[in-house]
């Protein structure tokens, strides 16, 4: 379980994140939604360690993150999986050296068996015969599936994503978004998904937590998010003209 | 106020760079990749440079050099000192700051806004140690190399420009440069590209670390890395002859 509590974040003046707190557990896909500066990124981020939050303290499966030597730190990294925005693949390496490179830095696993667990985790993302490709000739679904493929390839007890579907159509984003939640099942790991693409949480979103200016708004799950009477989370869930015409017919 | 800060952020740097590699096996790899990026790499400009520069300078002696009171070989003696003293050590690490410098802070600045850095540190790497470490081994063992390749090309253009010219004969210019050898200005030159090579790999990976923003700033950052770099080269120079030689 990831315990977030009651953490501040603030650059220079601006204050981003004003004391949230909330919980993520095993097995469970959670998504931060909010509109654009609401501080999703930097929570994320917080939680990845890239930022230290200024107060307020997160605790991994009972260890707290302010406690940690900076070694523990980068040992709790090696039990994170990370599915960035763009990819974020390495664009001068193949995509076989790209998920090759975490067990190349932290396992004295031979050639053999690198080779295989490469070949496992891109047929659990269903691609084939890209090893030698580089990042820049696949598509952006095909990147992303790289991407979550390099982060599992450790098994990691934590999956972060930041806006996993932005750039893609429709289709592969549910691939996308089906392929996160089976993974997440199937490895029993906390994931966490940055978004703002209301399908997304309406496919995957069994905990929802919604961010406004840095306060946690609301938290629910994709049951209860259409039966709130927040006036910031329908604002925000009904700012699409779909979502506002399927409310229509729903009311109707 | 802000140059101290970004001196202080760039020796914070150089404590995140020196630390043992996490991954031998890893750092080897990157090195050798490193030494053909930033050494074999530049082997052809550093030699293209080098011979039609020592010719140009050995015809400038040549042409100043025009009493009779003064002996011929002294060209020779000239364009050796010259060229092991300043051309080849500093003037050579000037534009492997232009060549390499911006190289490297373009390839980690790219790295910088695609988010692969973030990727790095999430994976729990010491992404600095991971990616300017071996570049810093790189050109501190592999420039003096290209430097004693420079001073031997920069010799023989000023040689071919004699011959090809017909301004002083070969025994003239053969005569200068056997002539006061003293091998401790070698050593001399050779720690100055040292400390060169240390500038060229670490000033131009600070820029490219902590750049903000997208490619224009990237490209802004290439531009700032290869000024500082050699504005600390030129600077170094001459603190570094004034405690050699003087």
């Amino acid at each position: 379980m990831i315990e977030v509590n009651d953490i501040y974040k603030s650059f220079g003046e601006q204050e981003v994140l004003k004391g949230v707190s909330t919980t993520f557990e095993k097995g469970e896909t959670s998504m931060i939604i909010g509109s654009s500066g609401s501080g999703k990124t930097v929570f994320l981020k917080c939680l990845l360690g890239l930022f230290a939050p200024d107060s307020g303290d997160i605790c991994y499966d009972g260890r707290h993150y302010r406690k940690m030597s900076t070694s523990e730190k980068r040992d709790l990294r090696k039990e994170m999986g990370m599915v960035f925005q763009g990819g974020a693949l390495f664009d001068s390496e193949t995509i076989e050296d790209n998920i090759k490179f975490p067990l190349k830095m932290f396992t004295d696993q031979s050639e053999e068996e690198m080779l295989d667990r490469v070949n496992f985790v891109l047929n659990r993302v269903k691609l084939e015969n890209v090893n030698q490709k580089f990042p820049a000739e696949l598509s952006g679904g095909m990147q992303k599936r790289v991407a979550i493929a390099r982060a599992i390839v450790m098994n990691p007890k934590y999956l972060f994503c930041d806006e996993p579907n932005s750039g893609l159509d429709p289709q592969t984003a549910i691939v996308i978004d089906n392929l996160i939640q089976e993974i997440t099942d199937e490895y029993q790991m906390i994931t966490v998904i940055n978004s703002h693409d209301m399908n997304s949480v309406m496919e995957i979103g069994e905990k929802i937590i919604f961010l406004k200016s840095g306060i946690k708004e609301w938290e629910g799950s994709y049951k209860t998010i259409f039966k709130t009477d927040n006036q910031a989370v329908t604002d925000f869930v009904y700012s699409s003209n779909l979502y506002k015409k399927v409310r229509e017919v729903y009311n109707k | 106020m802000k140059y101290f800060s970004n001196i202080g952020v760039y020796f914070l740097m150089l404590g995140q760079v020196f630390k043992k590699p996490q991954k031998l096996s890893v750092f080897r790899e990157s090195l050798f990749k490193e030494v053909e990026e930033l050494g074999l790499k530049s082997l052809g400009i550093v030699a293209f440079i080098s011979f039609f520069v020592g010719g140009v300078v050995a015809i400038q002696t040549a042409l100043n050099v025009d009493s009779p009171w003064i002996p011929k070989y002294l060209i020779g003696f000239a364009t050796k000192r010259s060229i092991i003293l300043e051309f080849a050590p500093t003037f050579m690490s000037i534009i492997l700051a232009g060549k390499v410098g911006s190289y490297i802070t373009s390839s980690i600045g790219t790295m910088r806004v695609t988010e692969q850095i973030d990727a790095l540190e999430v994976m729990g790497v010491n992404a600095l140690n991971y990616l300017v470490l071996p570049k810093v081994v790189a050109a501190v063992f592999f420039y003096p190399f290209i430097v004693l390749l420079a001073m031997f090309l920069g010799i023989f253009g000023g040689w071919a420009a004699g011959f090809m010219t017909g301004l002083f004969s070969s025994d003239d210019f053969i005569t200068g440069i056997r002539m006061d050898f003293y091998p401790y200005l070698i050593r001399y030159a050779l720690i100055k590209t040292m400390v060169f090579a240390f500038v060229i790999a670490t000033v131009p990976s600070y820029f490219g670390f902590y750049v903000k923003g997208g490619s224009l700033e990237v490209g802004r950052a290439s531009t700032q890395s290869v000024v500082w770099t050699s504005i600390v080269i030129i600077l170094l120079n001459y603190f570094l002859t004034q405690m050699l030689l003087g």
